[in-house]
């Protein structure tokens, strides 16, 4: 497969696991931030192939794993009146919310779609105009811009049965959250996608104020390996950066129109995150400008105060504190068939990932 | 089971654990008899205490009705032939039920009835009765076929289904590319357009197993159809959790399997895994390590097993397991499919 093959080269890969081994330091522990990471590391057995001395674990960068119960609640409430339509992207359909998830709506009779893009929901709306159409926006700097463009598109069609409920969020106070945490850290593998729209300067204050070498990593094994290494060297020549290892896709500034109206759609408000709780200014809300299109603002949805499962712990898995393994849930009330917590449901929570792919 | 709702979800009939969970938690709960229990892809009994016997039956709503290198019909009459075939049994006689949409198009039809006889014709099969129910519009989704199938099953291939022979050492083989049924159905449905298209590998085996079991000692068989291979080759390694079994794990090659650049690029696309995608006419075969080059250039000249391949092997190791050696050298476990990767894939 050209393009792909390249990265996955045996060879090459020999090559930068022979580099990772030679370092001789102490236990160093880095940490991917980002889901689709998790999911690549484990699926080509990478932890099977670095030495003792050089752990990863995984972090919060799986939207469908940091997203709270209630807005799973919200959804839940919304699909239950008759003239709604819930579309989302597939990850969220089998989330548990407190009592049901939208894959159990559905089958009660809820109108709930998946979609591959944010495109798809504007056209249910408007082949639809009885209905009042609703995307669930969850994700990072990665699928926000694809909400925003699609407010931004309803707007401009003057689509008024069309909505969005927010959960994006943004991913630095995330990692400046772990840190101020104490969780034990040598460095970060920065995502690649969330950077391709951002650019890596968002990251220079982790490295700055608290000295951690920051890589942002593109997804294929070569790419992680890579990484790895240079976050070694960072460790090794005391030169702590933030250093861009995807060059082929993420430059410094990232995707300026995207961030542009980003800014344009959304306002950053205080958001709750699983594991990390009540973060600064890390969520994304609809701004004043698009009021009319936001499902929090135009519908009343009361629902039950939540509870996160009992036993599970999806939220210090989500800081990289504690390892699937360690949860009595893991594997025996839990798995992805029913997930109990968000770390299973999602292809790209630390759960699912360790439980399809992990090594004893 | 089934802690999580009262109600059927696509994932129950995925094959993978859901099914699973389904048919141990509720089928066999109150169907149960000895035969069921084995939960083969076949039934197999004694007839007057003498003559083997299998049967087994399949239903079909695969969605489109229609695609590249079949349509429902091809899977109705294959997918029931290669469930008697993998046990060892020589497929005889078909039953087809048929539920129809009204409105739905004679012409259809008959295009899928020509390609059932066919098929059938070509196996060696033949369909001795049938059922024909029309539901009123909306109701189902075009057409439905159900088929049953029986088959004469020799003494000694008996022990096939039950893989008790199965041991360390034992080569794994599979007849040809996986995941090639997966990607027809889902290049129809996404109107994916490809420079040429990849078309389903629906057929029946009955010839090529056959082939292979006429002179050479085969352990285990079975057809990887939805779930995948992972999935055939996770139900091979818990062949070990039975009670008496030989304690083995296997040690698969990722890059061993065979998968069509085409199916890779469209899998890397869509975030699906090649491994669990559905086939409709693939066999894994375990045989002894010694037989294996023998079996292997058997396959390779059936028109069926051109592109066969073995793939991996029975070991002592991680019993009950299967640990695959990735692409760039790594390892890490194969599982059976979870949740619902495609659903309405046959």
């Amino acid at each position: 497969m050209k393009y792909i093959t390249e990265y996955r080269d045996k060879e090459l890969v020999r090559i930068l696991v022979d580099k990772i081994h030679a370092y001789r330091g102490p236990q160093v522990r880095f940490m991917e931030v980002c889901g689709g990471h998790t999911m690549a590391i484990q699926k080509f057995g990478i932890p099977s192939l670095l030495p003792d001395n050089v752990a990863l674990v995984s972090g919060p960068g799986c939207p469908v794993c940091v997203t709270s119960l209630q807005f799973v609640d919200h959804a839940i409430a919304l699909g239950r009146r008759d003239d709604f339509i819930i579309t989302t992207y597939g990850d969220l359909i089998r989330v548990p919310g407190s009592s049901s998830s939208l894959e159990q709506e559905k089958s009660r009779g809820s109108d709930i779609r998946m979609v591959y893009s944010t495109l798809e929901s504007l056209s249910i709306a408007r082949d639809n105009p009885g209905k009042k159409v609703l995307f669930l926006g969850i994700g990072f700097e990665t699928t926000a811009p694809a909400s925003a463009a699609a407010l931004v598109q309803a707007r401009k069609e003057n689509l008024d049965n069309f909505f969005v409920l927010s959960a994006h969020k943004i991913m630095p106070p995330a990692m400046a959250a772990i840190v101020n945490e104490d969780v034990k850290l040598n460095g970060y593998l920065a995502p690649g996608h969330v950077s391709t729209i951002t650019g890596a300067g968002i990251y220079r204050d982790i490295s700055g104020k608290f000295g951690l070498p920051v890589v942002v990593a593109g997804f294929e094994p070569s790419d992680i390996l890579q990484s790895i290494h240079m976050l070694l060297e960072q460790l090794r020549t005391g030169n702590i950066s933030v250093e861009i290892q995807y060059k082929r896709v993420v430059t410094p500034e990232g995707n300026l129109k995207a961030q542009k109206m980003m800014q344009d759609v959304f306002r950053l408000r205080d958001d709750w995150w699983r594991g990390l709780g009540i973060l600064p200014l890390s969520g994304l809300g609809i701004s004043d400008a698009y009021a009319q299109w936001d499902a929090e603002r135009v519908f009343d949805i009361e629902v039950e105060p939540t509870q996160e499962p009992e036993g599970c712990i999806c939220g210090e898995v989500l800081k990289g504190v504690s390892h699937p393994t360690e949860c009595i849930l893991f594997d025996s009330v839990c798995n992805p068939s029913n997930p109990v917590g968000t770390c299973m449901v999602s292809e790209e929570g630390a759960c699912q990932a360790f439980y399809k792919y992990g090594t004893e | 089971m089934m802690e999580q709702g009262k109600h059927i979800r696509l994932g129950h009939g995925s094959g993978g654990k859901l099914t699973h969970d389904l048919v141990t938690g509720l089928f066999l709960k109150f169907f149960d008899n000895e035969i069921l229990a084995k939960q083969g892809d076949s039934g197999l009994f004694l007839l007057d205490g003498v003559r083997r016997m299998a049967m087994s039956t399949d239903s079909y709503v695969v969605d489109p009705i229609f695609f590249p290198g079949g349509n429902i019909g091809s899977l109705a009459v294959s997918g029931t032939v290669n469930d008697l075939a993998v046990t060892g049994a020589d497929p005889r006689y078909l039953t087809a039920a048929f539920i129809l949409e009204e409105g739905f198009s004679i012409e259809k039809l008959e295009e899928i009835v020509r390609e059932m006889a066919h098929i059938a014709e070509e196996a060696g099969v033949r369909i001795i009765a049938g059922d024909t129910k029309v539901v009123n519009k909306g109701k189902c989704d075009k057409v439905f076929i159900t088929t049953a199938g029986v088959g004469f099953l020799e003494e000694r291939l008996a022990h096939i289904a039950g893989g008790e022979r199965v041991r360390p050492g034992d080569r794994i083989l599979i007849n040809g590319y996986s995941g090639d049924h997966g990607i027809a159905i889902l290049g129809e449905r996404e109107s994916l357009t490809f420079t040429s298209p990849v078309l389903s590998d629906a057929a029946c085996l009955n010839g090529l197993i056959r082939d292979i079991t006429r002179n050479h000692d085969v352990h285990f068989m079975r057809d990887a159809t939805r779930g995948g291979v992972a999935t055939v080759l996770a139900e091979l390694a818990a062949l070990s959790k039975r009670p008496a079994a030989h304690k083995m794990g296997l040690s698969v090659d990722e890059t061993a399997i065979p998968i069509r650049e085409e199916v890779r690029g469209i899998c890397e696309v869509f975030g699906y895994d090649p491994l669990y995608m559905a086939n409709e006419g693939k066999v894994v075969a375990v045989v002894p390590g010694h037989q294996a080059d023998d079996v292997l250039e058997r396959m390779r000249s059936h028109p069926l097993g051109r592109d066969a391949a073995i793939i991996g092997t029975v070991v002592e190791e991680h019993p009950g397991k299967v640990v695959l050696q990735t692409e760039i050298g790594g390892k890490r476990l194969l599982d059976m499919l979870a949740g619902e990767q495609l659903p309405r894939i046959c």
